[in-house]
């Protein structure tokens, strides 16, 4: 019988499915950080079970770290305490640790892909919502609670129902200055932060064939923001030129023996989706949100949607989130001046962002009511900017290149925007309060971020690239 | 798990709709490593000006409002993962969330400890929002066996969905590690035959 991808890596890790019950699916690769782990190691200990396979679960601190002064110690109390107790629990329970100072530290969602450990066929899963991403390499791979992180220590399984699937095929050719995080944020701005809720989806299509491996990572991160569990892509030469010779992937006979078995995960051509939708890459321009959820999204030339545009029901809790921005039915974002750029978190810390934030402000300074921060997703990514120079133009033109973590995408360390200020922001949740109590969020590329610091105001990056 | 069978409570209405988790529970209050004490900073940045002080018209601080039982708008529970979420509305004292539509992660970690989310239809939930604007004691009568919920006043009565297996761990208070660690051998059998 022929089957989507998503069905063929499912149905290889099912334990036992009995009818009635939700499927006992089992998990390769389990990755933690501090924030949603203690409650499961705790959990454990009043069960009195060990982490059944520690040698599948790898551990980071991201969430909490400071990025400045990363090896001083963490001056807010609450949080050193939790990155301790990570600490703590990891060699408790024997667990792999990349914690502050390890040179393979990072957001979990960067380091799981450039380690090697992220793999296609695997089924993986973290204490984190933006689990999605690893789906860019033809995994099965989604956040879960902290009960399910318990359930996978005690047994590395989950009991869990086989979801829908919905394929979204992009085809054509993106225009100059658009980039797949205005591929994903368009998707989101069609079917609604809710238009996913109960899929995985697979992203097909030429133009996201022709995208890079860390593109399609900042696509499939984002899928959660339309609701849906996970987001995948078929791995293909990219995936495997990309997987190739990284720190953990398979090497010699293990390669071949893998790499033959990669070239199996595709969708067949006649397998059924529940859902399928197509959209042209020629339509898509950079992206930018207005309001307080991912789906408030457009066209950075176009206007705010008028609040008598929305279906009745909606109308107050978009008005209340219009109100939240400062922002007016009809207005035009663009020449509206910013505080704060924002280019990390795991949907845009990746090299090839900073890569590209760099070719585009070489030469050029940050303007000055703007400050500046770029977070790369990890220690590896920070020592490859060093080693290309980058850190050298971000310094001349203002930019404050930090450590890695996740920063101000959820301003649970120092990195807060403060009240009512603006913040273009490379991340992926645009929440009231997400940066910092009454922070203001828009969330777009990591090019259209660089042409806000540049300008000091919301600029449509085509227009600079233009005058190039 | 705590269990859950039947209940009949006024409610807390909240009609807005996409209420993501960081406003149920903002990141930075997640810092705690035990499951207690999230109820006091549940909607926090609604709930609390940035002193500290209460925001009198919000519905958590209206004493009129008191009950067991939180109804909101389409779309609840979206955004992250954090449990910490269905931990602080239950810490809070809720034992049930009524929406038109939940976002899957928070339904599952709501399912996993006893808080029972109920999704009703888009008339159900205004029936319910009325009846509370009508009467803010207005009681629902929610009864996990036969599936349903009532608006007690009128009569109005709906069925939900809820999966067959999840609903008897809910009625028995047992969790899905208690049902996973008995099958301890097929997940050995599993591995050795990978």
């Amino acid at each position: 019988m022929s089957k989507t991808l998503v069905e063929k890596i499912w149905d290889a890790h099912v334990v036992k499915s009995e009818a009635g019950f939700p499927d006992i699916l089992y998990i390769d690769t389990h990755l933690i950080h501090e924030v949603t782990s203690p409650q499961a190691f705790d959990g454990l200990r009043k069960r009195g079970l060990p982490v059944l396979r520690p040698k599948q679960t790898v551990a980071t601190a991201d969430h909490n770290v400071p990025t400045i002064n990363q090896l001083q110690p963490i001056k807010e109390e609450l949080s050193r305490y939790q990155v301790d107790m990570l600490t703590k629990n990891c060699a408790e329970f024997g667990i792999e640790l990349y914690g502050l100072g390890h040179p393979f530290q990072g957001i979990v969602h960067v380091i799981g892909p450039e380690l090697g450990i992220t793999l296609p066929g695997k089924t993986m899963v973290c204490g984190d919502s933006h689990t999605s991403t690893h789906g860019a390499f033809g995994a099965i791979a989604f956040g879960i609670g902290t009960s399910q992180v318990e359930q996978v220590f005690a047994t590395q399984c989950l009991l869990q129902q086989k979801p829908k699937t919905m394929k979204i095929e992009v085809n054509g050719t993106l225009g100059k200055g658009v980039t797949a995080k205005d591929i994903i944020l368009y998707i989101i701005a069609k079917i609604s932060a809710a238009g996913g809720t109960g899929y995985f989806i697979e992203y097909a299509g030429s133009a996201i064939e022709a995208l890079s491996m860390e593109a399609r990572m900042t696509i499939c991160n984002m899928s959660i923001e339309m609701g849906a569990r996970g987001g995948l892509i078929a791995p293909d030469q990219i995936t495997f030129d990309y997987i190739k010779g990284r720190e953990f992937a398979p090497a010699g006979a293990e390669w071949d023996k893998a790499l033959a078995y990669w070239k199996t995960l595709y969708s067949d051509a006649d397998a059924k989706f529940d859902s399928v939708l197509t959209f042209e890459a020629e339509d898509i321009a950079p992206m930018i949100t207005y309001g307080t959820n991912p789906g408030m999204g457009m066209g950075i030339k176009e206007n705010i949607p008028a609040t008598s545009s929305q279906p009745g029901k909606e109308q107050l809790s978009y008005q209340k989130a219009l109100d939240y921005m400062g922002f007016d039915d009809n207005a035009s974002l663009i020449g509206k001046p910013v505080d704060y750029v924002f280019i990390g978190s795991c949907t845009n810390s990746r090299i090839e962002d900073l890569r590209e934030v760099a070719e585009f402000v070489k030469g050029k300074q940050k303007a000055e009511n703007v400050t500046v921060w770029i977070v790369p997703g990890s220690k590896q990514v920070e020592q490859q900017a060093k080693n290309e120079g980058l850190d050298k133009i971000f310094e001349t033109a203002g930019f404050q290149l930090r450590e890695p973590g996740c920063s101000a995408c959820l301003g649970m360390n120092e990195d807060k925007i403060p009240a009512g200020k603006y913040c273009v922001s490379t991340s992926n949740r645009n929440f009231e309060g997400r940066q910092g109590p009454d922070a203001r969020t828009l969330l777009v590329s990591p090019l259209t971020a660089a042409a806000a610091a540049v300008t000091g105001k919301i600029t449509d990056v085509r227009d600079l690239l233009a005058e190039a | 798990m705590k269990k859950f069978e039947r209940l009949t409570s006024a409610v807390v209405p909240l009609n807005i709709e996409n209420i993501d988790t960081d406003q149920i529970i903002p990141a930075r209050f997640l810092k705690a490593t035990t499951r207690e004490g999230f109820g006091e900073n549940l909607f926090r940045d609604w709930r609390y000006n940035g002193d500290n002080t209460p925001k009198v018209d919000f519905v958590l601080n209206d004493p009129a409002y008191k009950g067991q039982i939180l109804v909101a708008g389409k779309n609840f529970g979206c955004g992250s993962s954090r449990e910490h979420a269905a931990w602080a509305i239950q810490d809070a004292g809720f034992d049930v969330v009524i929406s038109s539509f939940f976002a899957d992660i928070f339904k599952g970690n709501a399912l996993n400890n006893g808080l029972l989310p109920i999704q009703v239809s888009e008339d159900f939930l205004a029936a319910i929002f009325k009846a509370v604007d009508q009467d803010n004691n207005a009681q629902l009568d929610v009864d996990l066996e036969s599936q349903t919920v009532t608006i007690v006043a009128t009569g109005e009565k709906t069925d939900f969905e809820i999966n067959a297996y999840k609903k008897s761990c809910l009625i028995n208070g047992h969790d899905d590690i208690d049902f996973i660690l008995n099958q301890k051998q097929s997940i050995e059998a599993f591995e050795q035959a990978r």
